[in-house]
């Protein structure tokens, strides 16, 4: 697999640049070829993960890229923070768990959203989640 | 980007214009729960059809202005998701329970009409006949053209 284009990078500092990160996250889905729902589905999910460090870690940034592997285009998502990370990720992936803010929807809705979900998180380190999903 | 809300009669109409971040949204509830008391409001209709996303905030947000209206003694009617945007949030688990949806502005009225006026009942227009189509354009110009002369 592969990437190509340039990375499109979007520091998340506010609430503000959660709506800058999917506006240009559906931008490129477009481009890359997705169409009817899709677009909107992923701008939803990397408005998730956006919310979640701004909401956690305060800062952070989206890594958007187009993607290939043998002969399919998709889309990658990275999101990470230097935040105070995730001690329990099962439990963090768990629907409707939430450790305070937010309605414990946003990352295992996310993973519902796309094809492909990873997260790695070190406590005192920071996460970062890696999301994909394929032109259907 | 603020969003303007509209007195119509007994309701308010707020049309979002652009997508809005999070504090705009929190801004939008404020000022919704302001006007109805001002206005003495009992009807709110919050038309999102321009809204890309409706994520986990705005989805909270939502219901919670709906719930918080209704402690105020108005009903609220959310109008206008796009389909897109409704197959992410159902994708995403998200519902707007207790909260009256509409399909466009007209739909809400007919809604808050309903749910606002004691003993009221939707009306919502005559069946259109699908047996008999306009005339094309040209057909009704030419027609409009003889009455002319």
């Amino acid at each position: 697999m592969s990437t190509f284009n340039e990375e499109l990078c979007v520091p998340i500092k506010s609430d503000s640049d959660i709506v800058e990160a999917r506006q240009k996250g559906r931008a490129l889905a477009i481009q890359l070829g997705f169409s009817g729902s899709d677009p909107t589905v992923i701008a939803a999910a990397i408005s998730e993960v956006a919310r979640n460090i701004v909401n956690h870690a305060t800062r952070g940034e989206i890594v958007l890229s187009g993607i290939h592997e043998s002969s399919r285009l998709g889309i990658q998502v990275l999101a990470r923070d230097e935040g105070p990370g995730i001690a329990d990720i099962e439990q963090a992936m768990q629907y409707g768990y939430s450790s305070g803010k937010g309605m414990g929807v946003g990352l295992p809705g996310a993973k519902w959203l796309m094809d492909e979900f990873d997260i790695k998180s070190q406590v005192g380190k920071g996460t970062s989640v890696t999301m994909r999903k394929w032109v259907r | 980007m603020h969003v303007p809300i509209l007195k119509q009669g007994d309701y308010l109409i707020a049309t979002i214009q652009s997508v809005l971040s999070d504090a705009d949204l929190l801004q939008l509830r404020d000022d919704l729960a302001d006007r109805v008391g001002q206005f003495r409001s009992r009807g709110v209709i919050i038309d999102v059809t321009v809204l890309d996303v409706i994520d986990s905030f705005a989805t909270r947000t939502l219901r919670g202005v709906a719930h918080m209206l209704k402690l105020r003694g108005a009903e609220t009617v959310i109008a206008g998701i796009q389909p897109d945007v409704a197959f992410a949030m159902v994708q995403l688990g998200l519902t707007l329970e207790g909260v009256g949806t509409a399909l466009d502005l007209e739909e809400g009225l007919a809604f808050l009409n309903a749910k606002t006026k004691r003993g009221g009942s939707v009306w919502r227009g005559p069946i259109p006949s699908r047996s008999a189509p306009k005339a094309p354009l040209d057909a009704q110009i030419r027609k409009a053209n003889r009455r002319r002369k």
